[in-house]
């Protein structure tokens, strides 16, 4: 069992809100997912630098922030805890085998030019606070709260997954031929950091956007090609989009209104946003892909 | 009486249901705020009736008894689940597995019930006044479904005794579900759940009737190289 929540702005009415609105969903989804929780959130959107989400684990900020200051000249850390978001013209491929050969202990737990990814292990209360969610902007966003079922509970077991530029996934469920399909990703090119399904759903996806399908397409095939137990939700820069497997054990509710759209595992991870009760509420039919933005 | 969520704690509401004092006249109870909580209204055993203004969580109104409750809002999972006898009635859309294992009593949902609406019933009342989901009354033993609206894939999978009505369109038949000769009997007691769910635009002849094939009851030696 674990808790996903989502929410898209369809107006800019709530987007300084947005950090208020996802915490409260996260805090509430507390009982589906107390061993890790974490979020994305896709905000000012600049084509000329990129964002890069690090969890600097036990390394000391100032320390990190004097060395990759002499290698690197041009750029900016905003600290949040454990997490640094890097804004730099430096682009990722380069960036990354950088912070890989350089710093072995520093994670990238995602890149692009909106989005911001932050996860941790421990209770979502936590976790949110840790990070100060409440204060956040932005037009939308992903969280996620883990009970672990097949892979330990680390910060690279947490969601969301990111596995390409701007783009994260998060997954309630489990996926039986991960193994397979992971080795068939590497094959392609795909790197993986963890041992966890998930990771290979995003891959899988990643991979496919890479080839130019669009996210709708991409979840369409997904069906076929992921067999198991999910239910997802796949952000990118523009929005983000559902699916429920066909058998449909792992449940969702979204609730759309006039403003926004919302998704969660349970009704009360919503039940606290504004004009809810008036909201078009339904479930995602099995099988059939939703998004919104693409 | 108006019990507020907000206020007060679930188990503290369900606890004052539950325990009702026999000599106790009002029985009339108003929960606000439920805010998708789970298991409100779970395991009450007396008569009274219960309002609840808004969304619930997960199996509301599970195991009821006598009582009668109704859901100005949507349900989710197992609403009336194990339910004896009563009445269970949702305003809005209900989550996968209405009803689930129902011995007894009226589940009325006046929107749509997902997958696994009565699964597994033994005796109750489904009434659905839209569309059910998938594997519908799978294994489903004595009582009766009736849906308004269509009827999802594989209904009445590996079903018994139970009586399925559909007005609707139906995706596919599941393992041993086939569509039975509507007598009177069954005229009589479809038109009696209509009236009893206040449906007065649906006639029964308009229905269709579902039943077990019976041909998964006993086994046949011809099969014995499938084990």
């Amino acid at each position: 069992m674990c808790g996903i929540v989502g929410i898209y702005l369809k107006t800019k009415k709530f987007e300084k809100n947005l950090g208020k609105m996802l915490s409260g969903m996260l805090n509430n989804m507390e009982s589906r997912g107390p061993d890790s929780a974490g979020f994305a959130i896709y905000k000012n959107s600049n084509q000329k630098e990129y964002k890069y989400s690090l969890c600097i684990n036990n390394l000391d900020f100032n320390k990190f922030k004097k060395d990759i200051s002499k290698k690197i000249r041009n750029l900016k850390l905003n600290q949040y805890s454990d997490h640094i978001i890097v804004k730099t013209p430096e682009k990722p491929k380069q960036f990354i085998k950088f912070i890989n050969k350089e710093f072995p202990e520093v994670s990238i737990v995602g890149y692009g030019h909106s989005i911001e990814i932050f996860k941790q292990v421990g209770n979502p209360k936590d976790v949110v606070k840790k990070f100060n969610l409440e204060s956040f902007s932005g037009t939308h966003g992903i969280g996620h709260t883990r009970m672990a079922t097949e892979s330990a509970i680390t910060t690279d077991g947490s969601h969301p997954y990111s596995t390409g530029e701007d783009e994260c996934l998060v997954h309630n469920g489990s996926l039986s031929n991960h193994n397979n399909l992971r080795r068939e990703l590497k094959k392609k090119g795909n790197t993986f950091t963890s041992e966890n399904d998930t990771e290979v759903a995003a891959g899988y996806v990643s991979n496919s956007l890479s080839n130019n399908n669009s996210l709708k397409s991409t979840l369409v095939s997904g069906l076929k090609d992921l067999d198991g137990f999910y239910t997802f939700i796949a952000g990118t820069r523009k929005g983000f989009a559902v699916v429920r497997d066909e058998i449909a054990c792992k449940p969702a509710v979204i609730a759309e209104t006039k403003n926004y759209v919302a998704i969660a595992s349970e009704f009360q991870a919503m039940a606290h946003l504004p004009d809810v009760n008036d909201a078009k509420i339904f479930e995602p039919e099995p099988g059939v892909v939703y998004s919104w933005g693409n | 009486m108006i019990l507020d969520l907000k206020k007060l704690k679930l188990r503290k509401i369900n606890q004052q249901l539950q325990s009702i004092d026999r000599k106790i006249n009002d029985r009339n109870f108003t929960i606000i705020n439920p805010e998708g909580n789970h298991a409100v209204c779970a395991g009450l055993t007396e008569e009274l009736n219960v309002n609840i203004k808004g969304h619930v969580g997960y199996y509301c109104a599970g195991m009821n008894q006598k009582a009668n409750v109704t859901i100005e809002g949507n349900v989710g999972t197992g609403v009336a689940e194990n339910m004896m006898s009563g009445k269970v009635h949702v305003k809005g859309n209900a989550s996968q597995s209405a009803g689930a294992t129902a011995h007894g009593g009226l589940l009325v949902i006046d929107g749509d019930a997902s997958s696994r609406c009565g699964i597994s019933m033994k005796g109750a009342d489904i009434v659905v006044k839209g569309s059910v989901g998938h594997m519908s009354g799978f294994m489903s033993q004595a009582g009766n479904l009736v849906v308004c609206g269509d009827a999802g894939e594989a209904l009445g999978d590996s079903l018994y005794e139970t009586n399925i009505y559909i007005k609707g369109k139906v995706k596919s038949l599941g393992a041993d579900c086939v569509e039975k000769k509507m007598d009177k009997k069954h005229l009589k007691k479809l038109n009696s759940l209509l009236k009893e769910a206040n449906i007065k635009i649906h006639k029964a002849e308009s229905f269709k009737r579902y039943g077990s094939a019976k041909k998964l009851y006993n086994f046949k030696i011809d099969n014995i190289s499938n084990y």
